[in-house]
């Protein structure tokens, strides 16, 4: 296994497919280009979006994609991505680093719900408790979260990705009570889902994301006040470009050339002040590691690379703009003033 | 020649979770069962294959941990409930050295307290001594005040633990007199269409399905053979003799002895105050002549194996006894009196049997959905008294990963924490499974030679205490203590 890795990093620049792996060669090379760390079914979005004319809107909506798919989208890409779909649940796959990555998110996520919530039950920690999942993929998240008590809803754009979620989690009676699937966009969602969530987990989605302020505007809408918001994604400095971009993308393969677009990444600054204008405050920001030889993710200090942020929406009523202004008897509440 | 064996573990054990640990541990015929649906009321968290000491442990382990709550675990045994109300008079023959780690582990599972109000004996001292020459070693505590390790029925631990699994039926159940016929493994990918559970099939024709298949069922595993898991193990050319002694006066009886034969072991652990039991190893022909002996004859041939001094040669006494003096001089507190085991009288009625022994090394302990733990996983011989120990060492240790693995939210058969449960496992079963093989060769033979290096070798560690405090120290640990994890 080191042996493998090893020679991928000295040879990353010749031809793929002659160190792959047996286990994981598939049959076209066109399908061996997408693998993807993150959600790549939101990278295949972020794709779509650049093949598609420009009548389309620049928001991460693409609430067509069901008709773009009968239409204007070629069908052997159709096709392509319908062979991806099953690759979900390989261990060893293309996907492994987001099956390893669980072993941080989910200790990271049902942590910070315990010290809000309180265990519920023994056995299932996060019983009582409603989830959202978004870009869930193939489920990959969500499954854990259902098993650990919480109900669970997973959404993606991508209707293949849906099907293989819900074909997995369909022979676990545990599972297909809890977690369930739902192929559409989180602004659809938003308009029927009012606070009606305990958390909302958005893992590897927002370096694809174009705008920003419409996520956290819709996170905002489908959670309960107080509850929680997870973002796991990567940071933008140097180090993110050399290892993320370079490493990643061109020497290793671990993610194919193209799918992160470094401009799209965001420092923690950011965007802890992009969430805290939209009525959160955030709790916890920790660094987190990929170790490519191990195959494995640990925290770390630094949030150079990859970090995950824990925020929490503010009880009381917030507008975006408002301001609390401290209040000289103590007695009274806060005066706010509007800055329009 | 046993180095070569020693390496020959290694290299299989290690060698194969190099190459394994990211490629997926596949089965050698994976066949797809279409007929049975999986109804939801037939699948189960976990079903462990084998209701011994370490299968009942197992089940009782996982029920009581707080992480499985809510998990529905099922044993399957081939025999019947073994309850006891009352002990029996008689002691039974099979009886097992349980050391401090694993007695705390079944105090930890609340079997402890039915086990010392049934019957059990501690001893404080060990004393083992080599036929062929006058070397010794003996291990106690200091000034016999601590108990060193404990000996108990064998019938009697299954029956603790059996008492406690009655408190935690709401989700372990257990089935006895059911055999199991036929596996059937799971893919280890998704595949549309296949049922990605275990399937279990028993002999009165169900079908049920697990998520993990733990298989505790002793040295003769049917769950490692159907796997296709690979075993490193041979035959000793020994049998072993057990017998219940009547010892010839009652005495404060809280010393083991052990003495090397040039045929092999010769073991007497105390029961009570006047009972012992013996485990005798020793090659075939002799053991079935020992059990056609009339009873006068045969407790002869027991005294005179613990007492007489045939097998000692000149040479090795006139060495023994210049090491013996040179070590005096440079530890003048050093060495033991060599004291003589109590003299057997009888034996109990009917008691005596013999068993074939071997050793047994499956170079996996697991494939994905799969775990096996106890006799299935390793086979030893029974000079060191470690056999159950380090079944019960697998049973602590796998119920810790799996505790964590269900707080984690992970599918409890996926091979990141079995693989995780194999390497600690492995790692400190090896080296007991190679000394212990070591020692029986190196106390096999009666040539010269080999007779005075294991002398040397005895008297030096007996009069080292720092040596002899480490090697006490590496027994004891291989039952730690596990806490889970949890909230």
């Amino acid at each position: 296994m080191y042996s493998k890795k090893l020679a991928r990093l000295a040879f990353g620049l010749l031809a793929e497919s002659k160190f792959k792996c047996p286990l994981t060669r598939s049959a076209s090379s066109r399908v061996n280009a997408v693998r993807s760390v993150c959600s790549w079914t939101v990278c295949l979005h972020h794709r779509q979006k650049n093949q598609l004319s420009e009548g389309f809107s620049r928001r991460l909506t693409c609430r067509n994609v069901r008709t773009v798919s009968q239409t204007t989208l070629d069908p052997n890409e159709v096709r392509k991505f319908q062979a991806m779909a099953s690759k979900w649940w390989d261990l060893q796959g293309e996907f492994a680093a987001l099956h390893s990555m669980n072993d941080l998110r989910v200790p990271f996520i049902r942590d910070n719900l315990l010290n809000v919530h309180g265990i519920q039950e023994l056995g299932k920690p996060l019983a009582g408790l409603r989830i959202l999942d978004v870009g869930c993929g193939g489920g990959v998240l969500s499954e854990p979260l259902g098993r650990l008590g919480a109900d669970v809803l997973g959404i993606d754009p991508v209707e293949d990705s849906v099907r293989t979620a819900e074909l997995h989690s369909s022979y676990d009676p545990d599972l297909r009570e809890r977690v369930r699937y739902q192929a559409c966009t989180l602004e659809e969602l938003a308009e029927e889902e009012v606070e009606g969530f305990h958390a909302v987990v958005a893992s590897e989605v927002v370096e694809h994301l174009a705008d920003l302020d419409a996520f956290a505007s819709c996170c905002q809408q489908v959670l309960k006040p107080g509850g929680s918001l997870f973002i796991t994604t990567i940071n933008k400095t140097n180090l993110s470009y050399v290892f993320g971009i370079l490493a990643a993308e061109q020497l290793l393969r671990i993610v194919p050339s193209g799918t992160h677009d470094w401009e799209k990444f965001i420092s923690p600054e950011d965007l802890e002040r992009l969430v805290e204008s939209f009525g959160f405050y955030v709790e916890a920001i920790r660094g987190m590691m990929y170790n490519p030889l191990t195959g494995a993710w640990s925290w770390q200090q630094s949030t150079a690379i990859n970090y995950a942020l824990h925020a929490i929406k503010c009880k009381e009523e917030f507008q975006p703009g408002q301001v609390w202004a401290e209040s000289k008897n103590l007695d009274e509440p806060g005066q706010t003033t509007n800055y329009s | 020649m046993f180095t070569f064996a020693k390496a020959k573990l290694a290299v299989l054990g290690t060698g194969r979770r190099c190459v394994a640990r990211r490629a997926f541990r596949g089965f050698a015929s994976s066949e797809r069962d279409e007929e049975s649906s999986t109804s939801d009321n037939q699948l189960f968290d976990i079903i462990i294959s084998g209701g011994g000491m370490v299968g009942t442990a197992m089940a009782c382990s996982l029920g009581l941990d707080p992480n499985l709550a809510g998990k529905k675990i099922l044993l399957l045994e081939a025999g019947h409930k073994k309850e006891m109300d009352r002990v029996p008079e008689t002691y039974s023959t099979r009886v097992s050295s349980i050391s401090p780690g694993s007695a705390t582990l079944l105090s930890g599972l609340g079997a402890w307290d039915h086990i010392a109000n049934m019957r059990c004996k501690p001893y404080n001292k060990m004393q083992v001594w080599d036929a062929c020459s006058d070397a010794l070693i003996t291990f106690d505590k200091d000034n016999l005040q601590e108990e060193m390790a404990y000996i108990v029925e064998n019938d009697v631990i299954v029956a603790a633990l059996t008492k406690q699994l009655q408190t935690l039926t709401d989700h372990v159940k257990v089935q006895y007199r059911t055999k199991v016929v036929k596996y059937i493994w799971p893919r280890p990918y998704h595949v549309s269409e296949s049922i990605p559970w275990v399937q279990v099939t028993l002999a009165n024709g169900k079908t049920l399905h697990t998520k993990l298949l733990i298989g505790a069922d002793g040295p003769n595993s049917m769950v490692r053979r159907e796997a296709g898991i690979p075993t490193v193990k041979w035959n000793y050319d020994q049998s072993a003799v057990v017998a219940v002694l009547h010892l010839s006066e009652p005495t404060e009886n809280n010393v083991a002895w052990q003495r090397f034969l040039p045929t092999g072991p010769i073991a007497m652990l105390p029961l009570s105050d006047t009972e012992s039991s013996l485990v005798w190893s020793t090659s075939h022909q002799h053991a079935e002549e020992l059990l056609q002996l009339d009873e006068e004859s045969f407790v002869d041939a027991i005294n005179s194996a613990f007492w007489s001094n045939e097998n000692h040669s000149e040479l090795v006494e006139t060495a023994g006894s210049l090491f013996r003096t040179a070590l005096s001089v440079l530890m003048p507190d050093s060495g033991s009196a060599r004291q003589l085991p109590p003299s057997v009288a009888g034996i109990g009625p009917k008691s005596r049997v013999m068993f074939p022994l071997g050793m047994g090394h499956a170079t996996e302990y697991i494939r994905h959905r799969v775990a096996i733990i106890g006799d299935a996983a390793h086979r030893v011989h029974p000079l060191a008294g470690q056999g159950a120990n380090l079944g019960f060492g697998d049973v602590a240790y796998l119920t810790k990963v799996l505790s964590q693995a269900a707080f984690n939210g992970k599918d409890l058969g996926a091979m990141q924490h079995l693989l995780e449960f194999e390497t600690e496992r492995q790692r400190h079963n090896l080296p007991m499974m190679a000394a212990i093989d070591l020692m029986k060769r190196l106390y096999s033979t009666n040539a010269a030679p080999m007779v005075l290096l294991r002398t040397f070798g005895l008297q030096a560690t007996n009069a080292l205490p720092p040596l002899k405090a480490t090697l006490m120290k590496w027994l004891h640990s291989f039952t730690k203590r596990f806490q889970p994890e949890g909230p």
